[in-house]
């Protein structure tokens, strides 16, 4: 996983609550036995005029000229400016991979699907929550400025963007990984001796819960 | 960093006489180790499979050199991309190479990583959250994953069950653990009884319409009062199901004698002394009296009526004797603008009524209305009436096969053929269409299944959720109608 310490990049609008993982990657794609390639095909319906497959190269396909991905500057953006519940739905973990191989780095947006913010996390994305308020303006900031570009430092917590600094929450786990692209399974392996330690316990307690095969 | 502080798992504290709730007590139990960061390591009793999410975990797990860390706590089976047609050909019944690909590499991993898998072509195989209370595999007082967000169904049990990412699959795959961050406690109470015609599917609309598509972000939900507790057991599957699309990762109910009724006597439930053992300790998984959540709901039951969704989000539902909302109903700009993209999406006029729009394809199936008594509801709707000639393709896809056998003991699988339904092999099938099952653009679906999202039963389809009953009268009358009309 890739570290993320400091991202300065071009910020994309998309202005609509609830958008959901099947839009952010429809299931067509979710038949690859892959964790990456998926960049081309994120929004894909909307990106697209005609349907795609994953095994069909995407530059053979009719782009939506309409849709904000495939308009300059924004097909370059690696900040994602949302509204609310965004990733809500399906676990897809596709989705982030998606999102992670157009580019994109970095999500500002009032609140998230819980499965998704956790899959970001667990993919190097940096899914920043700010008020509601604060992301309407950020909205009246980009839609004034196309292309302007947003700068976040994730050791400090603070967001940068048209002269304006913001500050935001990151918890020291989510942050310590983000920093060091850790690898969660490494880190938890540390914990191997308590893991066994409770299995005994547990299998004590609860000994129909153990050696379930029939 | 510190690595972890172990939790004392001896530690008396876990049984304070401080009332807790459901969700306490499911966390407490399974506490492994406290992080630094404030999150807590927690043990995993029951890891589910399929083929979609998996591949990708499996494959990570080899190219690091590491190993399962407990084969008897994991069990998989195809469900998300399997075809509904021609199964008896097996692996060669599949026409998309993809989805054969997929299912054959589950079929791979699980011989090299040992985990128990229910194949194609075993009675056993269907979809993950209709397989795991079927077999007695998920029980009371556990903790349940899986690669898909509808695992949240389990909570029916009074186990702790949510979806998590690939990343997370690996993770349980090779540490048995998941780190995790307490989520806030919700109850939703729903007082009196459920309406005649209206079943746990109206409810769970009901509810996702009152709280929002995001109203349980960030918790877990636990719903109780009078009405869940006279639900059946499949009926409660069915409302923790759809947790997911309120925004809740976690849907429970509190252990009873219905839950016990049901797990007792099925094929990976404890028997005899364990048995014994294992209710006296789930007879306490309920809220003590006066433990404190963080949000509570208050519903009436006798407010819920037969519904539908009319939009592209969960939570844009009526009821079936009512109208789609018109533009100037709505609370903020961005409302307004969701709901005119949705009608534009449904191809609805602000303000119609919702009874009586015209309808192309029925589905019939899904994790949350696949099981037997989803059939059956459907069945009694459906004998001795005909699917309306308007309708393309209405389809029966039954949740398992098991399900699909005790269907045919009772005829129902012949009450579904007779009325012009296509009687399918069980799978996720048109809920997701990752399979040939799909819509076409513009098709309009009246659907059992969780998500009425754009695209999502295919590019450019229109899906309308409802309970079985619901559908089974929307294929005889052509159109959406009120079951208790019929």
């Amino acid at each position: 996983m890739q570290p993320l310490r400091t991202h300065q990049g071009i910020v994309v609008p998309i202005d609509r609550a609830n958008v959901d993982t099947d839009m952010l990657l429809p299931k067509e794609y979710l038949k690859s036995l892959e964790a990456e390639g998926f960049g081309e095909f994120l929004f894909d319906d909307e990106r697209y005029l005609d349907p795609g497959r994953i095994d069909l190269p995407a530059a053979s396909r009719r782009r939506n000229a309409a849709f904000i991905l495939n308009q300059p500057p924004y097909d370059r953006a690696s900040v994602l400016l949302a509204q609310a519940n965004f990733g809500c739905g399906s676990s897809r973990e596709h989705a982030v991979w998606a999102l992670r191989d157009f580019g994109i780095r970095v999500l500002l947006a009032p609140s998230y699907g819980d499965i998704f913010r956790n899959n970001c996390f667990n993919n190097g994305l940096l899914p920043v929550v700010l008020p509601q308020a604060e992301i309407d303006r950020l909205f009246a900031t980009v839609q004034a400025d196309a292309g302007i570009e947003a700068r976040v430092d994730v050791e400090a917590g603070t967001l940068q963007i048209g002269g304006r600094a913001l500050g935001f929450e990151l918890d020291e786990g989510h942050r310590h990984d983000l920093l060091h692209g850790l690898d969660e399974i490494a880190r938890t392996w540390t914990c191997r001796q308590a893991i066994t330690d409770y299995e005994q316990h547990w299998r004590q307690q609860a000994p129909w819960l153990f050696d379930r095969r029939r | 960093m510190r690595p972890c502080t172990p939790f004392n798992v001896y530690n008396p504290r876990q049984d304070t006489v401080t009332a807790r709730t459901l969700y306490d007590k499911l966390w407490d139990s399974h506490r492994v180790a406290d992080l630094a960061d404030g999150s807590s390591l927690l043990y995993i009793d029951l890891h589910l499979l399929h083929e979609v999410t998996s591949p990708q975990a499996f494959a990570h797990l080899r190219r690091a050199g590491r190993a399962l860390w407990r084969s008897d706590a994991t069990i998989a089976t195809p469900d998300h991309n399997v075809p509904t047609l021609h199964r008896e050909l097996g692996l060669d019944g599949f026409d998309d190479p993809l989805a054969r690909l997929q299912v054959d590499t589950l079929e791979r991993n699980c011989r090299a990583f040992d985990v128990p898998l229910f194949p194609l072509g075993d009675l056993r195989q269907g979809i993950v959250h209709v397989v795991g209370p079927e077999q007695g595999l998920t029980l009371p007082g556990m903790t349940v994953v899986c690669g898909d967000s509808h695992t949240a169904t389990h909570g029916a049990l009074a186990a702790l069950a949510h979806g998590i990412g690939s990343s997370e699959v690996e993770h349980v795959l090779a540490r048995q653990t998941l780190r995790s961050r307490k989520l806030r406690a919700m109850r939703i109470e729903i007082d009196g009884e459920l309406p005649a015609g209206v079943s746990a599917k109206d409810l769970a609309l009901h509810v996702i319409g009152r709280i929002g598509a995001a109203g349980g972000s960030g918790h877990a939900i636990e719903f109780c009062g009078r009405a869940v507790r006279g639900l059946s057991m499949e009926a409660r599957m069915t409302l923790c199901n759809m947790s997911i699309e309120a925004g809740a990762r976690v849907g429970l109910i509190a252990y009873d004698e219905v839950t016990e009724n049901y797990v007792n006597g099925r094929t990976y439930a404890p028997s005899g002394s364990l048995w014994q053992a294992a209710i006296h300790q789930w007879r306490q998984l309920h809220s003590d009296e006066g433990a404190v959540f963080d949000r509570t709901v208050h519903l009436q039951a006798a407010e819920v009526a037969p519904g539908v969704t009319w939009g592209t989000s969960p939570d844009m539902t009526v009821a079936i004797d009512g109208r789609v909302p018109t533009l100037e109903e709505a609370r903020t700009p961005l409302q307004r603008q969701d709901w005119q993209r949705a009608l534009d999406y449904m191809g609805l006029q602000p303000g119609q009524a919702i009874a009586g729009t015209p309808v192309d394809k029925v589905f019939l199936g899904s994790c949350t209305n696949s099981r037997i008594e989803d059939l059956r509801a459907a069945a009694e709707i459906l004998r001795g009436r005909r699917v309306h000639p308007r309708i393309r393709l209405a389809m029966a896809v039954p949740g398992s096969g098991l399900v699909a056998l005790q269907a045919e003991r009772e005829g129902l699988d012949q009450v579904f053929l007779e009325a012009g339904f296509e009687w399918r092999a069980p799978g996720c099938s048109m809920c997701l269409g990752m399979n040939a099952d799909r819509l076409a653009p513009g098709e309009r679906c009246a659907s059992t299944s969780n998500r009425n999202f754009e695209g999502r039963q295919g590019r450019g389809g229109r899906t309308h959720l409802m309970s079985p009953a619901m559908a089974a009268a929307a294929a005889v009358a052509g159109a959406l109608v009120d079951v208790r009309s019929l």
